[in-house]
Formats: C-alpha cells, structure tokens, sequence
C-alpha cells in the first residue's frame, strides 16, 4: 500500500474540506493553542503522511479504551477514522487472529521506527510473563519486540504509567510499568484509571500533528493536562480556603456542596485536568458529584492507606497508624519519659545533698 | 573544646565565658518563635478547624491559616540561611551546629559519660563551653538536619500550589516530588518530621532547664545573654 496523507485519507472518507478545517480548529482550541495553529495542524495534515498507531493491552481493565471511545472533542470517530491510524488495537478492530497479529509484523516492517506504540496496561514479569498471555506468547516478550521499532510510546492509564492496583503490594504477578521494561525509546505517560478522554485524544493528536511528543514534566507526563492539581482549579476551593468542610457524608455541608478535605479528597495531592476538562463531554467529575478525589492518576495512589482519610496511614509502621497517632504517641511517650527523669533526677539530687550534708556538708 | 588546655582555663569555677553572639541568640528565639507558629498552623492545615457558617466570600479561616504557615516558614528559612552564614563568619560556637567531629573519640568518649550522666551512672557531668557532645549530636539531627528536610519538603509543597515558574517550584518542587514518587508522600513525609522536631522540642527544653539546675554551668541564661558561667 502506499503511505498517504492524514487528508488523503479523510478525503477517502468522505469528510468535507469544510468538516476537516473546523476539525482542525477545534483541536487547536483542545490542545490550547492559539487560533492561528489551526492552519499548522491543516497543513501538516495535508502534507504528512499519516503515522500509524499500534494499541497494545497487557495487564489491564480496558478502563482506557472504554474511556477513550467516548472522547467528545475530538470525536473518537475523527481521531480513530482520520487522525489516528489506529492499524491494531485487539478490542477495537475487525480482524481476529493471525490476519490481526500480521498486522503488527506488517507494520513494523513497513513503518519501522516511524510508528507510535500506545501501550493499555503493564507486563507482569513473574513467572517469565506467564500472567499475561498475548497471542500464545508472554505479552512482555511482544512488548519489548514492538517497542524496538516503535518511534515513541504512549503509556496508557495508571496502568502502564505506574503499575495500578495490579501492581499493588504484595504485588504477585510482579505487574511492571512500561518505562521499567522499556528504557530506550521516548515515553509519554497519560496516567489516570482511566485518563480523561479527551486528553487521550488530544495527547494522540498533539503527537501525530506537530510529530513530536509533547512537553513532558519529570515524571514524563504532559504538561498542558498535569501540570496542575485537581485541587488548583477545583470549583469547590472557595470553601477551602474559607475553612468550610464537608464532615460526614450526609450533613448540611455536603448539601451545600463544600469542600470534600476532611472526607480525604486527594485533589490537593493529584495531578490531572479533572476540574477543567471533566468528564462525560464535560458534564461531571468525582468532586462534583460529591466525592472526593482518590488520586487515581498519582503513582502509588492503591498502597497509600485510605480514600477516606486526609492524613494518609503509614504501612510501613505495620498496624493502621497515620503521622498524627504516630507523632502523638511518641510526644506522649517523651513528655511522660520527661516527667519520669525529672523526678528521678531530683530524688537523686535530694539523695546526694542529703549525703554531702550527713559527711559534713560542702 | 577544640584545644585542651584553653578548656581547662575557660571552665574554672566561677568563671564566665561569652559563647552565643548576639546573632545566634537572636536566632534561636526566632527560630523557636517560627517553629511553633509552624507547628501549630501545620497541625491545622493537616486537621482543620470545624467549619465556619456564612458565605464562602465572607470568610478566609483557611486562607490565613495557610499565610501564617508560609510565612513562619520564610521567616524559618531565610534565619536558617543568615544562620548558615553566621557559622562561616561567626565564632567556633556558632559552627558546632553544622559539623559533627565523628573522628573525634575524645568526641565519642564525652557522649558516652553524657549518656551515663542521664542513666544515673555518673555523679558529675564534664564542663564545656559549647554544646556537650551528646547535646551537639541532638542539635544536629533535630535542627540542622530536621530544618532542612523541612525547608526541601515544606516548600516543595508551597511550589505546588505556586506552581510551575514559581522560585520554589522550580527550586524544590520539581525535584522532591519525583524523588519522593508523588505528593501524597510528601506531605506525610512533612508531616512526620514535624512531629519530630516537637519531640526534639520536649527533649530539649527538659534537657536545658535540667542542665541549668543540676549541671555545672548555666543554659537558660546563656542563650539570653549569651554568656555562660561555671558553678564549681
């Protein structure tokens, strides 16, 4: 087949010189760019070829492609049919098999280094890999094979970003992050259980557009959706800083909808675009229904004591026991130590005067 | 303490030596004044208060609880740096707190009658001018190395809510976070040495008014004016 254009191919389709502009001008507005990329984005969409997108699952939920196919700006329909030659992705294509694994062969020959490999959920690496099977082999072994000729990586979810709750101690299956297993190619982290639609397909399209991956932090998430906390644009922080809480789940002030802190909303703590993109085509997010963030897009956020609480408890320490009781106790502890040592010392200050004094006094 | 015979001389009975200049007697009390704003803001940010009644717009609880925090904590954080700066320029008292002599075992030895004396085994504990060695090694641990953990973490967090381009994000935040794997750790992390500086606290000012009574040179009074005297 001959490499096309992204155009080329949505010409195919039947899709308007008119559709694909607003098309173009609407995921300009997604990625937050200023109007005048919308041209950018239609002339590199006219003149790139198109660079096809392997969609692999390992240990995972599908949480991420069910998340993904309800993306409403860009519509997935636009990001999977003209955008994103999505070749191969098992829970989404038509072919079943040996035609769907030849897909993979084939697209890694013709397109080698010049593909992007999104990867849904981790390998686990116990038992060589036995945990997870992907066409007959240890999904790890078809991982590492693709990302050899892969040009970037996508880290799906918590999953392949951090491990999840597969990845929760004590842990059996050994579910292992992407970036530990695969250190030699560039990876974009899009953490979250499941991320927000639309950042996955603005994620996709930003890569795809502008063929380059997009500012990364340190931990190798995109800056423009996790930059800030839920906490930073959460529309309940007026009760915040107030100093207005929610106590209990059914009370007055969980009517008037304060702020969820003290029933443990992580949003202080959570990085991702929640409180701005939300959820569902921007209807909702956890806060606003009137729960609190779990942190589900944090590395770690299963194995750090409750949702519930707002000082989190220290495994470590062995019984349930947060940095208050621990701190408290031992404060306790010391002051009584204190008080124990100072009347020890003064009976036996009391002793040695009384003895200096029996012997004849200094 | 560095030179023997010096030690002898200076801690005759009834003689009174100048040890704590006036910048570092200014800055233990801001220190402790700034420690305690910070714990107790702290232990409210952590558990907050019940809520106040009214409109979100009228109220500001805890939008002053968190500014009284931040700013102790500056007022912490640059007299940590002023003091790092008196240590270089300052007498040899003022640079015990920052160096620990672990190759010294005259050192050593002094901590071991140190921890005698508070077992109960020894009748007398020795004279220094400065810090006794096990009281230099709690300083070091509870203020040197308890301040800076503070400092690294506490404003790591401040980043946060600054955000990317601030100084303290780009100084702290982007570093401690990743290091620590993610915020929930660090605010626990913060929070534990918190609690370890008020146990330091409770030790210290026991360990202090203890000295000052059963000791044979004054501590309360040597962190006012700065001189200390020796009783025998």
């Amino acid at each position: 087949m001959e490499i096309e254009t992204f155009y080329e191919v949505m010409k195919r389709q039947g899709i308007t010189r008119r559709s694909f502009l607003k098309f173009c001008s609407l995921t300009a507005a997604s990625l937050g760019l200023a109007p005048s990329f919308a041209p950018k984005i239609a002339h590199a969409m006219e003149t790139k070829p198109r660079t096809p997108v392997i969609w692999l699952h390992g240990l995972e939920c599908t949480c991420c492609s069910e998340s993904f196919i309800r993306s409403a700006h860009p519509l997935t329909k636009d990001v999977v049919l003209s955008m994103l030659s999505l070749d191969y992705d098992d829970t989404l294509m038509a072919a079943a098999g040996h035609q769907a694994e030849e897909i993979i062969a084939d697209i890694r020959k013709k397109y080698k280094g010049n593909f992007i490999l999104a990867v849904e959920g981790n390998p686990p690496l116990n038992e060589d890999g036995m945990y997870c099977i992907h066409g007959g082999r240890p999904f790890v072994e078809v991982l590492k094979e693709t990302a050899a000729d892969a040009k970037a990586i996508i880290s799906w979810g918590s999953c392949a970003s951090w491990g999840c709750v597969q990845a929760a101690k004590p842990n059996p299956t050994q579910a292992t992050p992407v970036h530990k297993v695969i250190t030699d190619k560039p990876i974009i982290k899009v953490p979250g259980c499941p991320p927000i639609a639309e950042v996955m397909t603005a994620v996709v399209t930003y890569v795809l557009t502008f063929d380059r991956i997009p500012e990364l932090d340190r931990q190798g998430r995109p800056k423009m959706f996790y930059g800030q906390r839920i906490h930073d644009k959460c529309y309940r922080r007026p009760h915040f800083d107030a100093g207005q809480f929610v106590e209990e789940w059914d009370d007055e002030a969980a009517r008037k909808g304060f702020c969820l802190y003290k029933m443990g909303c992580k949003g202080p703590t959570t990085y991702n675009a929640c409180s701005t993109v939300r959820w569902n085509n921007g209807v909702s997010f956890p806060i606003q229904s009137g729960h609190g963030c779990i942190g589900c897009s944090e590395d770690g956020f299963w194995d750090k004591g409750g949702f519930y609480n707002r000082v989190t408890d220290i495994k470590q320490f062995g019984i349930e026991a947060n940095a208050d009781k621990i701190g408290g106790t031992v404060a306790a502890v010391a002051g009584a130590a204190v008080v124990a040592h100072a009347a020890v010392s003064a009976l036996s200050r009391a002793r040695s005067s009384q003895n200096d004094q029996s012997k004849g006094g200094k | 303490m560095s030179v023997e015979p010096q030690v002898i001389d200076e801690t005759a009975a009834g003689n009174t030596v100048f040890v704590y200049e006036g910048p570092v007697r200014l800055w233990h009390w801001l220190n402790a004044l700034s420690i305690f704003v910070l714990a107790i803001t702290g232990y409210l940010i952590a558990n907050p208060l019940p809520s106040v009644a009214g409109e979100a717009s009228e109220n500001f609880l805890m939008g002053y609880i968190r500014f009284t925090h931040f700013t102790a904590a500056y007022v912490f954080a640059i007299a940590f740096l002023v003091r790092i700066y008196w240590a270089l320029v300052g007498n040899h008292h003022a640079k015990q707190l920052f160096l620990l002599p672990i190759t010294d075992m005259e050192w050593w030895g002094g901590m071991v009658q140190e921890l005698l004396w508070y077992m109960f085994l020894v009748k007398q504990p020795r004279k220094y001018v400065g810090h006794n060695p096990l009281a230099h090694l709690c300083m070091f641990f509870g203020i040197t190395v308890g301040g800076i953990f503070m400092i690294a973490t506490g404003f790591a967090l401040y980043g946060e809510g600054a955000q990317e381009g601030s100084w303290a994000h780009t100084v702290f935040t982007s570093w401690v976070i990743p290091l620590f794997g993610q915020s929930q750790d660090v605010h626990t992390w913060h929070h534990m040495f918190a609690w370890a500086i008020v146990w330091f606290i409770i030790v210290h000012v026991y360990a202090a008014l203890r000295e000052d009574i059963m000791s044979r040179q004054t501590m309360v009074s040597a962190i006012v004016s700065g001189s200390r005297t020796f009783r025998d």
